[in-house]
């Protein structure tokens, strides 16, 4: 094994299992501001418990975001030290900006959102749930115009060896970045919907704690509805085609693309094969790519035989899997919510079961979709490190052994395994006390002087 | 720019220093000062809403390094893969104990947790110092401006030195030692009763340690490195930081025992900061020494960033430590007072 495929693998495991967690305090963050707000209209105590326990569950998530998300600040310099000694000017900008403008604000006032509320107005306990929204987004944020100078760098000159930024502002309104922020929060918002949604069904079939059940049903549906819909158009529309403007070998091998020809066709279903340079057992519906990406059924696609094969993506089968995995959930999305508003709306959906067994289990499906969707990015935009300046192979630490990467990527695994069942037995914890509040999760505790 | 920059940064690990060393310190501490459940309680209790923004100062002062010095952090970072790791894996059990703690009431996992808890901080506070200790000391930088250090050779800081050396390792003793006084410090303003006496007792010991710990640790660093003191020569005013670690020192013990554990808290605030910048202006403007060869040290000079992401980081640098910082007050005067006397949490 070489070590640069340690490297690249170290920072993608650890950076899959880490967005497990912030995809859902994304989302979820701004669910909770929905339930504040009515609970603050309204003043009906059960909004507040069901924003006290979605807290609860966020409180989790954060820390295990927190305590995934230092090591991958960290793996820039340890794993892939002639990238950051290169890019650092350029991305470590936003980098630290995200440290100094999103963290300490989402953890001051998560932490009056968890810990405060007995010491707060009712308006600034609302305050501080937006202000954790607010924080948690600002995060994404300067994250993805990170990610975005990798896949499309802008506005930079090379000095000495290193890269400069010429222009600030030009880096943060990079185009890639705003439209890949916006597919990546909807994606953000989808999971959050679909768990709130699904806790909701679990407790109406479970036939317990049935009030709050409605209300996540009632949430987490119309959020579903707008979010399935918005990731794929305009979010995901809008990507798509400036990909293919700007990352013609991606789109080519997302799509499956091997031949360039007017008036290309999707393919559905088949398998690439990168040795015959065709889809294998393909199921292809004619001229529709060329419609989606230029809007017109007769334009020409550019296929993978146009690029040449040392700027082919990596993994070219595991981009095309990615992708479809990617976009064939989205469709799922669509007719899963969209049939569920129909029935919330009509006032069927809580006694129809089947439709409630279906949103319960499709709670994984987000996760699966955001992180597909996210190595179908990364993966297109192989074999590059910095789009068209530098290559994934020139960027590892190369005073790091394969087998000292080999070493701590196995630690890394081990340790997550176990995190992945300690926040299992969390998560299944606060679902089964659920919102009221005799089982709240940390009970007072009165150490007087006096003992 | 550049030594502006630097301060920057030094401020960024003095602000992570103080802040998250209580929450290690009180961590330290639940594993032999706290003697049952509701002690235990009350001191997790009092770090309990702050302790992840605490850690927030060390991304943003990660951050802040790879935009300033791109250079420094991606040597620095690569060549203490191994430890880094460590403390990364560290932070992990540490922060998920604190949090799994919170919602499991077996008594076996929660001693279990608890454990983990302590020994994670007691061993994060003792690489934090071996850390600082490495840098003082130098690293065998190889001509590329990168190197590789292994977690030990033969203990001694050499040209070719592990990253842990008897230098080093008193690096971490200060750090353990002056971290559980800070944490000690924090507990006896925010707990009550037996367990605050019991905290304010045990800064009496605690600093004798440290007092020998920290004269022993400025000889030592004399002695490894001479140069360190060049630039109070050249600046002798700047002799103010030895003295304020001696002021900061003995304010701590006179609060102490006059029971005003907040100026007590604030003067070991001050006794960090005197001894994190004391290091730091030893260093100027070296940011990683080279024991090999002086002329390969990465300095400021040649690690800093471009002018154009200088100039616009100091202006959104200010606006959002402005912030930060109040956050942080904010915060702190909303959980001010005893944490284990106020009303539940929820």
């Amino acid at each position: 094994m070489t070590a640069e495929l340690i490297h690249r693998l170290h920072f993608a495991f650890t950076i899959t299992f880490h967005y497990l967690f912030p995809q859902l305090t994304m989302g979820l963050a701004l669910l909770i501001v929905a339930l504040k707000t009515v609970a603050l209209k309204t003043g009906e105590e059960q909004w507040d418990r069901a924003a006290r326990f979605w807290g609860r569950i966020f409180g989790i998530n954060f820390v295990f975001g927190v305590v995934t998300g230092i090591p991958m600040e960290f793996e820039f310099g340890t794993n892939w030290a002639q990238f950051a000694r290169v890019s650092g000017g350029v991305i470590g900008q936003p980098l630290a900006m995200e440290g100094v403008f999103s963290f300490f604000l989402e953890s001051a006032f998560l932490g009056l959102f968890l810990y405060g509320e007995k010491r707060l107005s009712k308006t600034m306990h609302w305050f501080s749930s937006v202000m954790v929204f607010v924080g948690s987004w600002i995060s994404g944020f300067f994250i993805i115009v990170t990610d975005a100078w990798m896949q499309h760098p802008v506005s930079y000159e090379m000095v000495n060896g290193h890269y400069e930024v010429l222009s600030f502002w030009q880096l943060l309104v990079n185009p890639w970045g705003l439209l890949q922020y916006m597919h990546n929060m909807t994606g953000a918002v989808v999971t959050g919907s679909f768990v709130m949604a699904a806790t909701g069904a679990f407790y109406l079939l479970e036939g317990r704690l049935q009030n709050y059940g409605r209300i996540f049903l009632k949430v987490g549906v119309i959020a579903g509805v707008i979010a399935s819909i918005a990731i794929i158009f305009p979010t995901g529309d809008l990507h798509g085609k400036y990909v293919a403007k700007n990352q013609p070998a991606a789109m080519a091998a997302m799509e499956g693309v091997f031949k360039s020809e007017a008036g290309t066709g999707i393919v559905l279903i088949g398998q690439p094969n990168e040795e015959t340079g065709q889809i294998d057992n393909p199921i292809v519906i004619n001229n529709v790519l060329s419609f989606l990406i230029y809007g017109t059924t007769s334009a020409e696609v550019k296929g993978l035989d146009q690029i040449p094969h040392d700027q082919w993506p990596t993994a070219l089968p595991l981009l095309y899997y990615a992708y479809h995995i990617m976009a064939g959930l989205g469709t799922w999305f669509i007719l899963l919510m969209a049939g569920s508003a129909f029935l919330l709306w009509r006032g069927k959906l809580h006694q129809t079961r089947w439709v409630l067994w279906a949103l319960l289990l499709s709670f994984p499906l987000p996760y699966i979709a955001n992180t597909a969707g996210w190595m179908t990015a990364e993966l297109g935009r192989q074999p590059w490190l910095i789009y068209g300046l530098m290559r994934t192979n020139q960027g590892y630490s190369n005073t790091v052994s394969a087998s000292n990467g080999l070493f701590t990527l196995l630690g890394f695994m081990g340790l997550y395994t176990l995190l992945g069942l300690l926040f299992t037995v969390l998560i299944y914890r606060e679902i089964s006390n659920g919102p009221e509040p005799k089982t709240a999760a940390i009970e007072p505790v009165h150490v007087g002087g006096a003992e | 720019m550049g030594f502006i920059w630097f301060w920057i940064v030094a401020v960024m690990i003095v602000g992570y220093v103080v802040l998250d060393g209580f929450d290690l310190g009180v961590g330290v501490l639940h594993l032999f000062l706290v003697r049952n459940e509701a002690e235990r309680q009350a001191s997790l209790r009092s770090i309990g809403p702050v302790w992840d923004g605490n850690e927030v100062w060390l991304l943003a002062g990660g951050g802040t390094l790879y935009f300033a010095f791109p250079w420094l952090y991606a040597s620095a970072f690569s060549g203490f893969y191994l430890p880094l790791m460590i403390v990364l894996w560290l932070l992990i059990l540490r922060g998920v104990s604190l949090e799994l703690r919170n919602h499991i009431d077996v008594g076996v996992w929660r001693a279990l947790l608890d454990g983990l808890f302590g020994g994670s901080s007691a061993l994060l506070a003792i690489f934090f110092g071996a850390a600082l200790a490495n840098v003082i000391r130098g690293v065998p930088l190889r001509a590329d401006g990168y190197f590789f250090l292994p977690l030990w050779t033969n203990w001694k800081p050499g040209p070719n030195p592990g990253i842990l050396d008897w230098y080093t390792v008193i690096g971490g003793l200060v750090a353990l030692v002056s971290l559980t006084l800070h944490g000690a410090l924090w507990l006896s303003i925010k707990v009550s009763g037996d367990l605050e006496q019991r905290a304010r007792r045990l800064v009496r010991p605690l600093w004798f340690v440290l007092l020998a710990l920290t004269v022993v640790s400025l000889i030592a660093t004399i002695a490894v490195r001479p140069q360190t003191l060049d630039n109070y020569y050249r600046y002798p005013f700047t002799f103010v930081v030895p003295v304020g670690v001696i002021a900061a020192l003995v304010c701590i013990w006179l609060w102490n025992r006059n029971a005003q554990p907040v100026k007590a808290f604030l003067a070991s605030c001050f006794y960090l900061f005197f001894m994190l910048a004391g290091a730091c202006w030893g260093l100027y403007p070296t940011l990683l020494p080279a024991t090999s060869n002086s002329g390969l040290d990465i300095t400021l000079d040649r690690a800093l960033s471009g002018p154009h992401a200088l100039a616009v980081g100091l202006v959104w640098w200010v606006i959002g430590m402005a912030l930060a910082v109040g956050y942080v007050v904010f915060v702190y005067s909303r959980f001010k007072g005893k944490s284990d006397l106020g009303e539940g949490s929820h």
